[in-house]
């Protein structure tokens, strides 16, 4: 009877065998390799019509990819060499043709990289030098991790592209229609409501929901994907802004006196009456915040948490009819008559920023979702888009034939502007880059005045309300084509949505934590270490970190005399002296020379003019 | 007695009672006796043998000192030598062994020294401590990289185990195996008939024999390859060494110059094929120009130089080797010209201009090449570079050109190069002024129309320079031309078209910083209607002051223009019903009553007065401690002298500058947060001395928002863990590998007082570690 021939239980680890074999078997799959990878990236495949569309569709809710901040850290790293001889082979004998880790493409290498290595630190001991390593190592480790999840992030954005010379403005949506598929195609399309007047819209965060409430009184709320009505009543009062709150279960109403919470059946749960008259509400996600302005000029933040008033501001600017956020750091932006736009947070009594951006009243402010652009129309017909990061100056202005009167973002960074019954679309170069206001990259006809405009989350779908009622149209590459199944998931169950809710309340960033640059708040407040600093002084009467006076070592062998050692320690402090003196100079040096303009050349005969 | 030798006396002492006393020595005691013994017996039967012959009797008998009484035997001082030995006194005729034992212990007593006084107890007890402490630090000391390693660890796992061993490979864990099935056996079977490896390599015996083939096959021509270089390189070798055996000095000049001509003529080559290339070469070459330069090796100050050159006067060959050799350092230090002959003519010219003093001033305001004197010689031979450098510029360059050229063919009197120069700054003038307008039409087209507004912006800029240019000229007419004054002025306007050069962005920047050197009073005249903001503009240029000039202007923008500028209007495909049917006109007077209907409110005027006040209101204000009435006349209408005011007035400390400083547009409130404060981290942990050292180590979010799972988990790993229901033994030298130590370790002891000190600290603090650590 034969059996298996079995290596001795004591054999070496198989890799000493390979390493003296002379040379490696070569595998087919060795061989191909390489072409696959040089053309591993096909073109996107291209219609007979050459106009190609590709609305993005979510197909799995299970992209177990966290990403509310995009975070794709990058490495350094290069690829590990084709053959390396300390590879293990396996039971089969077979080498790994892609030994090693797989490589992290190096060109995103700054996106995540956190840690601001741009300022130089002091020198530091040892052990906070070892400290500081680990933190870098870290960061690096934990940025791999992320770039290689960025794998997961398998859906692309969908475009639109004209052919040669073509303009895309010119597409119009029975186009679009006629060449998407059936489900996508099934987005796009029209409520006729002309009864109720001007509508309202807001999508729930999800992008599944669909909310809206027309002036004369009308509110609805739908499934609008599989237009599967929740609910629809009428309020029997103006209705003058509509807004999911956390989850598509809670929908605030902003009716002619108060401020109304309904659930999703149409069941009125709360009347706030503290709230009276608001005109515009934004809700801020993470901070379970429903911010309203109101007629009043007031600015109130309300908890939905707990259902309390953080705080109710006066914005002292007269009726507050213009608010947009800032999905970056919650910030609210109101824009004025007086054609100035204040940045709000419920921490502060007064605006954070205040922005001139028009001649005359500012008609609507849009955040783009990386806080980096915000566009405003004015009175005065101009369209600009501001740089939010730090500077606050317009990097494009546009001067529109009848001005914007509402303005939103999408996901991806596309500016819409609804001009009467028109909306244009405008498109940038990438997901970071400000839309440029050269081309229109969409445009559209409404049968009314546009009153409201959202882009629907992870669809490429654009939310218009007029006063004929609601369009739906497609816009291909609007927003972001992979969703995040823990964040914001459109496919989850009620289950889902109901744990989705107990973690969301769990991670509830408190109030007073908006500011401008949330990045601060990972800094250390200077101002109250300092102070302490200064008391633990004034109650040790000394200072312990102060640096020890010089004090001069014994000498042996007799040379250390009292006399000697007064000398050596003058000596030291003269020395430190100098150098202080030395330090002053060089100051004083700088400051003249930065007061001297160095424009004018100053000529040798200078010194004849009188 | 040095503390420290009692230290060490006791150690040895604690030593000698380990060791036990060595059992002879009472033995080598007797023998020692019995010598002496025998000896002296020896001496004296050698003396009275000696005394026989008589010669010493009477020395024997002789006496030295007086006294009473007299030996009746003459007791001779026979064995004076040695000492008198006590035992020699106890001992009887007989020696009797009954004494023996106590001559012993007499003579132990006396082989021991005089005993120390014993030292006080304290003394004693501190030399006890600090003994002990040595040998326990000397133990305990082996623990260090224990505790280091458990410090540096990511994580602690307790009750403390064997560490797992890491998962073993898969064929590792099969090498085991055995098949046993029927099927299993069956399998293996067929393939052991059909010579299938079964395990490691995955290769028949025949692919094995083919690979192998292969490899020979290669590994023969590879040898032969080898072959061939190696005899090449044999055969260059012995050339070289035979080229080097040469002694003629001859040949080696020729075999040099040869190699010279030879790197020329392929430089040349080179120059037309590749031009790159050759320009490396040029480097090269003027490299070893540099070299010889900074060399003195060919000059006349070597040995060799001052030998010959005191030969020189006589010798003719000397002389002319000098000769030789001067001019070898002139043709090494020649300078490599690829030159024309116009060029040479314009240097000529330059010879000439340099005689004139004033050119030095009128040069340097060219403002387009770094080098007034570099420009000047490359305007003729690189003309390609110019017209790629500026288009716009060449046609006045090539009138610059015709215009020196020209002036050239005349006989060259210094009247005339005055005359030239004039010429040549107005042409400076006019082309700079010329750039300014030029420069933006050009942008105008190639950049993307979102930066029209700040185009705009320039050329309205640039029009205020030249008005006010213009407004010097006449200014300086009318004194009476001092072309001095005139000069100085190009300078910044001239620094213009760089600035315009730059991209735009830069562009906006710098207005920026302009905009931040405005004024408070500027801000003021700014809200005006715009013309009237240009003559208000105008007006302060012909006033003498001349700073106040120079803020005009640096105020370049002002918010006025940044409001107001045309930004191109977009032309919807689709334009709304409602204004569908306007014409442009109707548009143009749309725009007016627009205009008309904001003129009351000025926005602008609104929001400098808001942002004045808010930068009031956010100064740190002066505190004012004067009291009236005190130290003078006090009463109603009567207020402190200014004197006083000053004295008793503290200044606050100037703030750090405004965010919204450079920002005309945008006011930043400068308020705290003291809600956000309160989250923020107010002390800096241990080892950081400066928080922004921290604030690095605090940079990267931990949350499973920002991370992957993985990560995530790995960031937030608690340091130690604990397995419930398990007892924590403390640490044991077996769990780390150690032997468990015995104490008979040789104790070293310190020698110094002070580092023993120190080694107590760490002592303790090795056991404040331990404690928590281990």
């Amino acid at each position: 009877m034969e059996t298996a021939p079995k290596p001795g239980k004591d054999v070496p680890p198989k890799k000493d065998k390979l390493q003296t074999k002379r040379k490696k078997p070569r595998r087919y799959w060795e061989e191909e390799t390489v072409p696959t990878t040089a053309g591993a990236s096909p073109g996107p495949p291209r219609n007979k019509k050459n106009r190609e569309l590709r609305p993005q569709r979510p197909k799995n809710a299970h992209i177990l990819k966290k990403s509310r901040i995009s975070k794709k850290p990058q490495v350094p790293k290069k690829p590990r060499e084709w053959k390396n001889p300390e590879s293990q082979s396996g039971l089969s004998g077979a080498q790994d043709p892609f030994p090693g880790p797989a490589p992290v493409p190096v060109e995103v290498v700054q996106k995540f990289c956190r840690i601001d290595k741009s300022r130089k630190l002091l020198h530091s001991k040892a052990k906070t030098r070892s400290r500081l390593e680990v933190a870098e190592a870290e960061e690096e480790e934990t940025s791999i991790k992320a770039a290689r999840s960025e794998l997961l992030l398998a859906e692309e954005p969908g475009f639109l592209e004209g052919e040669d010379g073509e303009d895309t403005a010119k597409i119009c949506q029975a186009d679009i229609v006629e060449a998407v598929d059936i489900a996508s195609a099934a987005k796009h399309f029209d409520l006729n409501l002309r009864q109720f007047g001007p509508y309202r819209l807001n999508y729930s965060r999800t992008g599944r929901h669909l909310a809206f409430g027309g002036r004369r009184g009308h509110v609805a709320a739908l499934d609008w994907v599989t237009k599967k009505l929740m609910c629809e009543i009428n309020v029997m009062e103006a209705v003058r802004d509509i807004r999911f709150l956390h989850s598509e279960a809670l929908l605030a109403v902003a009716q002619n006196r108060w401020l109304h919470i309904y659930d999703n059946q149409g069941i009125e749960l709360h009347c706030i009456r503290r709230c009276d008259r608001v005109t515009r509400l934004e809700f801020l996600p993470f901070h379970f915040l429903l911010a309203t302005a109101s007629e009043t000029g007031f600015l109130t933040y309300l908890d939905v948490s707990v259902g309390k008033i953080v705080a109710a501001l006066n914005a002292r600017a007269g009726r507050l009819d213009v608010m947009s956020q800032n999905p970056y750091n919650a910030v609210i932006h109101l824009g004025h008559s007086n054609g100035t736009v204040s940045l709000w947070s419920p921490a502060m009594k007064e605006p954070l920023a205040k922005i001139l951006c028009h001649r005359g009243g500012v008609r609507a402010v849009a955040v783009d979702s990386t806080g980096t652009y915000m566009a405003t129309s004015g009175l005065d017909h101009q369209l600009k888009i501001f740089d939010l990061r730090g500077t606050y100056q317009p990097l494009s202005t546009r001067t529109l034939p009848h001005g914007a009167g509402h303005l939103a973002f999408s996901q991806r960074g596309l500016l819409v502007a609804g001009m009467g019954d028109v909306v244009n679309i405008w498109a940038g170069q990438g997901k970071a880059s400000p839309p440029s206001l050269e081309q229109p990259y969409l445009t559209h006809r409404l049968s009314g005045p546009v009153h409201g405009l959202q882009f629907c989350p992870f669809e490429d779908v654009l939310g218009v309300g007029h006063t004929g009622g609601i369009t739906s149209m497609l816009v291909p590459g609007a927003s972001e084509p992979n969703f995040d199944g823990l964040e914001s998931n459109p496919y989850r169950s009620r289950k889902q949505r109901q744990e989705w809710e107990v973690k969301a309340l769990l991670e509830k960033v408190p109030a007073e934590l908006i500011c401008l640059d949330p990045r601060a708040l990972a800094e250390v407040d200077v101002i109250s270490l300092e102070q302490g600093k200064k008391e633990q002084i004034e109650r040790l009467g000394y200072d312990p970190q102060a640096k020890a006076p010089f004090q001069p070592k014994p000498k042996q062998k007799g040379r250390s005399s009292t006399a000697s050692l007064v000398k050596r320690k003058r000596k030291v402090m003269d020395e430190e002296h100098r150098d202080k003196v030395r330090q002053s100079l060089q100051q004083q040096h700088h400051k003249e020379a930065k007061a001297k303009p160095t424009g004018a050349r100053p000529s040798a005969l200078d010194r004849f003019v009188r | 007695m040095n503390v420290n030798q009692v230290a060490e006396n006791l150690a040895l002492s604690h030593q000698e009672e380990l060791v036990d006393l060595p059992k002879n020595y009472p033995l080598s005691e007797n023998e020692d006796e019995g010598d002496r013994d025998g000896e002296r017996k020896h001496q004296k039967l050698l003396e009275a043998i000696s005394s026989l012959d008589g010669k010493n009797r009477r020395k024997l008998a002789e006496r030295s000192e007086a006294s009473l009484k007299v030996s009746e035997f003459s007791v001779s001082s026979e064995g004076s030598g040695e000492k008198l030995v006590l035992a020699d006194l106890l001992e009887p005729v007989k020696t009797s062994s009954s004494l023996a034992t106590i001559k012993k212990q007499l003579n132990r007593v006396k082989s021991k020294k005089v005993v120390e006084l014993p030292l006080n107890k304290e003394k004693i007890e501190q030399i006890h401590r600090e003994v002990a402490f040595s040998k326990t630090s000397q133990v305990l000391s082996k623990w260090d990289p224990i505790i280091l390693k458990n410090q540096q660890a990511e994580q602690l796992v307790f009750p403390l185990g064997k560490e797992q061993p890491a998962i073993a490979p898969i064929e590792h864990a099969l090498s085991g195996w055995k098949a046993r099935t029927p099927l299993e056996q069956e399998i293996f079977n067929l393939l052991h008939k059909n010579k299938q490896p079964v395990t490691d390599p995955l290769l028949t015996p025949m692919e094995k024999a083919s690979l192998q083939a292969m490899s020979l096959e290669e590994a023969k021509m590879h040898r032969a390859e080898l072959q061939r270089a190696r005899a090449l390189q044999s055969y260059y070798e012995a050339k070289a060494r035979k080229e080097k055996k040469i002694k003629s000095k001859k040949y080696h000049r020729v075999v040099k110059k040869g190699k010279a001509k030879k790197a020329l003529k392929e430089f040349e080559q080179l120059q037309k094929v590749n031009p790159t290339v050759a320009l490396e070469e040029m480097e090269k070459i003027e490299n070893a120009r540099m070299m010889e330069r900074m060399s003195l090796k060919h000059q006349n100050s070597g040995k060799w130089a001052k030998s010959k050159a005191i030969m020189a006067k006589y010798d003719l060959e000397a002389r002319q080797a000098m000769q030789e050799q001067l001019a070898q350092n002139k043709e090494l230090t020649q300078k490599l010209q690829v030159a024309s002959e116009s060029e040479e003519e314009e240097g000529g010219t330059e010879v000439e201009e340099l005689l004139v003093p004033h050119v030095v001033n009128e040069v340097q305001m060219n403002v387009d090449g770094p080098n007034p004197w570099m420009f000047r010689s490359c305007t003729s031979d690189t003309k390609e570079a110019a017209t790629q450098e500026d288009p716009e510029q060449l046609p006045e360059l090539a009138a610059h050109e015709v215009s020196a050229s020209g002036a050239e063919e005349r006989p060259v009197a210094e009247e005339e190069i005055l005359l030239r120069e004039f010429e040549e700054r107005q042409s400076l003038r006019k082309r700079s002024e010329l750039n300014q307008d030029a420069e933006p039409a050009s942008s105008q087209e190639t950049k993307d129309s979102s930066s029209q507004e700040v185009l705009s912006e320039l050329r309205a800029l640039s029009q205020k320079l030249k008005e006010k240019h213009q407004s010097r000229k006449q200014k300086a007419s009318s004194e009476g031309t001092v072309p001095q004054v005139q000069r100085e002025e190009p300078a910044p306007e001239e620094a213009e078209p760089l600035l315009l050069q730059r991209s735009e962005r830069v562009q906006t920047l710098e207005e920026l910083e302009e905009l931040g050197k405005e004024d408070c009073f500027q801000n003021k005249e700014l809200p005006r209607p715009v013309l009237e903001g240009q003559q208000s503009e105008r007006t302060p240029n012909n006033r003498p002051d001349a700073p106040k000039e120079k803020k005009e202007k640096e105020q370049l923008i002002n918010l006025q223009n940044f409001l107001t500028t045309q930004s191109p209007s977009m032309r919807s495909l689709a334009v709304p019903t409602i204004i569908e049917e306007l014409e442009d006109e109707e548009e143009r007077d749309q725009r007016q009553m627009i205009k008309e209907a904001f003129a009351g409110d000025d926005v602008i005027r609104d929001f400098l007065k808001e942002k004045r006040e808010a930068v009031e209101a956010s100064k740190p204000k002066d505190v004012d401690l004067t009291l009236p009435g005190w130290g003078e006349w006090g009463g109603v209408g009567l207020k402190p002298s200014a004197k006083k005011r000053r004295q008793f007035l503290i200044k606050a400390p100037e703030g750090p500058p405004r965010k919204d400083k450079n920002l005309p547009n945008v006011i930043i409130s400068e308020k705290r947060n003291i809600h956000a404060a309160a989250h923020q981290v107010q002390v800096l942990p241990y080892p950081f001395t400066h928080h922004r050292q921290f604030e690095r180590t605090i940079q990267t979010p931990i949350g499973s928002t920002w991370n992957t799972q993985r990560a995530f988990q790995k960031l937030t790993t608690p340091k130690v863990v604990t397995k419930p229901g398990h007892i924590i033994k403390p640490i044991k030298a077996e769990d780390v590998g150690y032997q468990s130590s015995s104490r008979s370790d040789l104790p070293v002891i310190q020698r110094n007082p002070k580092r023993i000190t120190t080694r107590h600290n760490k002592e303790e603090k090795l056991a404040g570690c331990s404690v928590s650590r281990l």
